[in-house]
């Protein structure tokens, strides 16, 4: 505990050796964090250089302790040598990605559209269906949040099956819309609440319709917002695993169902294994880098009042 | 809208005596009804536009996530209740039996289920030290650094990044027994036999560990925007009254935090509850079932034994619980909350 409270006011402390000791401090258990993020980050790529034999003995830095291979991507064909010749793998791993960019795309953008409708209509307007208010409504969509989604896959399982959902990208986008619903709902509605309803009001006493004040006033304003929802949306999409590994087998497989599929019989081919980890993760990292500040405010949505 | 009603009605109606007698009039399978559905929203939505003017153009803003919400939760968790109370596998061609509350004895007599109730038990206990550590980074991250956006970025990665993907590599090659940096480590370290995942214990904790390293930035970046969104000025009166920075902290900091904590804490008791994907990639539930969550069990139960029936009545159970929980905790934090303040 201790250690929280010393970094915490560090900078007011006053005798320079103590200071001096308070920034190593600091500055160590930054870095040391700093290794155990991206170790595994860093080991996951460069095992996708390795051959056999680096990966059995544990070489860890590329050049130095082992020379890098063009191995676990040329198995995936997506090695300089091989990326112009035909390649089944690589079909087949084009056809996971794109799978996973549909799915976690569409259902993001049909999140957003009914999410924020039904965010900015609750933070706007006193609904009541039968004997439900809108504090009832907001907690009915919020309460799908703590739904685990073991409960509803065995279910949809069953009614996909019925319906002919099984192994469609349609039937994940729904069910991806329904996991990121809540999510979306409440950073929307925590964004909608920040713009002041006196805008709208002067935008309908100068003749706009309810849809049309949303639409040209509101909407540009908590564009932020709802990039960011739509950005954390993503994300959980592109992670899922668990209904795409139960819902799908050979048409609409995402990527991290096909990292999964990959263990199991004759041993395991650390290099390929580690490039298709790769590129699972790798669009992620980008998005990551790039749109920190929407994620950041996604998350922290509502946390603080 | 009325003749919309009627539609979905009489496709409902034709299905079932499509799917009941086999030899009238119906579609192959149960699609149209879900198209019927469709329609019969969009003819709502007109419908309450035409009928009551401006209060249904306000109407429309919700409709369709209520619509929505309610065809894909509230059927489903019937139909699952249901399913619950069957004998019914996939696998087995007699179909599909209603056996009433065999499944739910069945259940209480489950070593296995229990089993996996207790490890969430210790899973969510494990929250605790999650965020610990995540306050500390807030911490460190609120603190005058240099390069702040870089070790935001940097520790925010984890939680981008595929569970299955990286804790496959964690878990599987960086874990590994043999040459796995981690055993590696842990051998110089003195453990003579870094084995992660066939003591049930250890083998528990590496899969808090690698849950652990997924979720804490979610914990530290809700703190953080919690430490950053608190006033210097109160902090400046408490060195000004010469408190030292324990006393600050513990007397300032941490009671001034206490609401975002308790509302990133129960987040990230939520997303714990479904934890499933790392268990699966990594352990498949093993030694012998010791790492299971009740989502992996289930799953399992599933893939391995097409048990839909029994699969189903674990989930409705642990509905229940969790339902239980959740809003017994919400209520317990509100109490919390109100008597520290």
């Amino acid at each position: 505990m201790s250690v929280q409270t010393t970094e915490y006011v560090a900078s007011e402390i006053r005798s320079p050796a103590s200071f001096l000791a308070s920034r190593v401090f600091i500055y160590g258990a930054l870095a040391f964090w700093a290794f155990i993020c991206l170790f595994p980050i860093y080991w996951t790529v460069t095992t996708s250089f390795k051959t056999a034999v680096d990966v059995t003995q544990g070489h860890l830095i590329p050049f130095v302790d082992f020379q890098p291979d063009w191995k676990g991507w040329r198995s995936l064909g997506l090695s300089p040598d091989s990326i112009f010749q035909t390649s089944t793998v690589r079909e087949e791993f084009l056809k996971r990605f794109m799978n996973s960019v549909i799915t976690s795309v569409g259902a993001s953008s049909l999140a957003i559209v009914i999410g924020s409708l039904a965010a900015y209509g609750l933070t706007r307007y006193r609904y009541h269906f039968a004997w439900f208010k809108n504090e009832d409504i907001s907690f009915f969509f919020l309460s799908q949040l703590i739904l685990p989604p073991v409960v509803l896959a065995l279910p949809f399982l069953v009614l996909y099956r019925e319906v002919g959902l099984l192994d469609t990208r349609i039937g994940l986008i729904l069910l991806y819309t329904l996991m990121v619903l809540p999510i979306v709902i409440w950073i929307t509605r925590d964004q909608f609440n920040s713009i002041p309803v006196e805008l709208e009001e002067a935008a309908l006493v100068d003749g706009l319709s309810i849809w049309g004040a949303f639409f040209r006033i509101v909407m540009p304003i908590a564009l932020p917002g709802m990039v960011a929802a739509f950005i954390l949306a993503m994300v959980l999409c592109w992670n899922e695993y668990f209904f795409a590994a139960l819902l799908t087998s050979t048409d609409a497989k995402t990527i991290p169902v096909m990292v999964a599929s990959q263990t199991g019989s004759q041993g395991i081919n650390w290099w390929s294994m580690a490039a298709l980890a790769t590129a699972a993760i790798a669009p992620l990292a980008v998005i990551g880098i790039a749109l920190e500040r929407y994620l950041i405010m996604g998350m922290t949505a509502g946390a603080v009042k | 809208m009325a003749v919309a009603t009627l539609g979905l009605l009489a496709t409902i109606v034709l299905e079932i005596l499509y799917k009941g007698s086999a030899d009238a009039i119906g579609f192959e399978t149960w699609r149209p009804v879900v198209y019927a559905y469709v329609l019969w929203g969009v003819a709502i939505g007109i419908g309450q536009v035409l009928t009551r003017g401006e209060d249904g153009q306000r109407a429309l803003f919700l409709l369709p996530a209520l619509l929505f919400t309610i065809a894909m939760v509230i059927f489903p968790t019937l139909f699952g209740f249901y399913i619950a109370l069957t004998d019914w596998n996939l696998s087995s061609f007699s179909g599909r039996k209603f056996n009433g509350l065999d499944n739910f004895w069945q259940m209480l007599a489950d070593p296995y289920y229990r089993n996996a109730l207790f490890n969430m038990v210790l899973y969510v206990l494990a929250v605790a030290v999650e965020y610990v550590i995540a306050f500390g980074l807030a911490l460190l991250l609120n603190a005058q650094i240099r390069a702040r956006k870089f070790f935001r970025v940097v520790f925010l990665m984890p939680l981008m990044l595929s569970p299955v993907a990286v804790s496959w590599m964690i878990g599987k090659s960086l874990m590994e027994y043999r040459f796995g940096p981690a055993a590696t480590l842990a051998r110089h370290l003195g453990w003579e036999n870094p084995a992660f995942f066939s003591d049930p214990i250890i083998a528990r904790i590496s899969i808090m560990i690698l849950d652990a390293w997924t979720f804490i930035p979610f914990m530290m970046i809700m703190l953080l925007a919690g430490l950053q969104a608190m006033s210097r000025e109160v902090l400046e009166a408490a060195r000004v009254d010469g408190a030292n920075a324990w006393q600050t902290f513990w007397q300032v900091t941490f009671p001034l935090m206490l609401p975002v904590s308790v509302t990133a804490v129960i987040l990230r008791i939520i997303f714990k509850l479904k934890l499933a994907d790392i268990i699966i990639t990594v352990t498949s539930g093993g030694p012998g079932g010791a790492t299971d969550s009740v989502s992996s069990f289930i799953y399992r139960e599933y893939r391995d034994r097409s048990n839909v029936g029994y699969g189903t009545m674990l989930a409705m159970a642990y509905l229940v619980i969790i339902v239980v929980f959740v809003t017994w905790l919400l209520k317990f934090a509100n109490r919390f909350v109100r008597n520290v303040n």
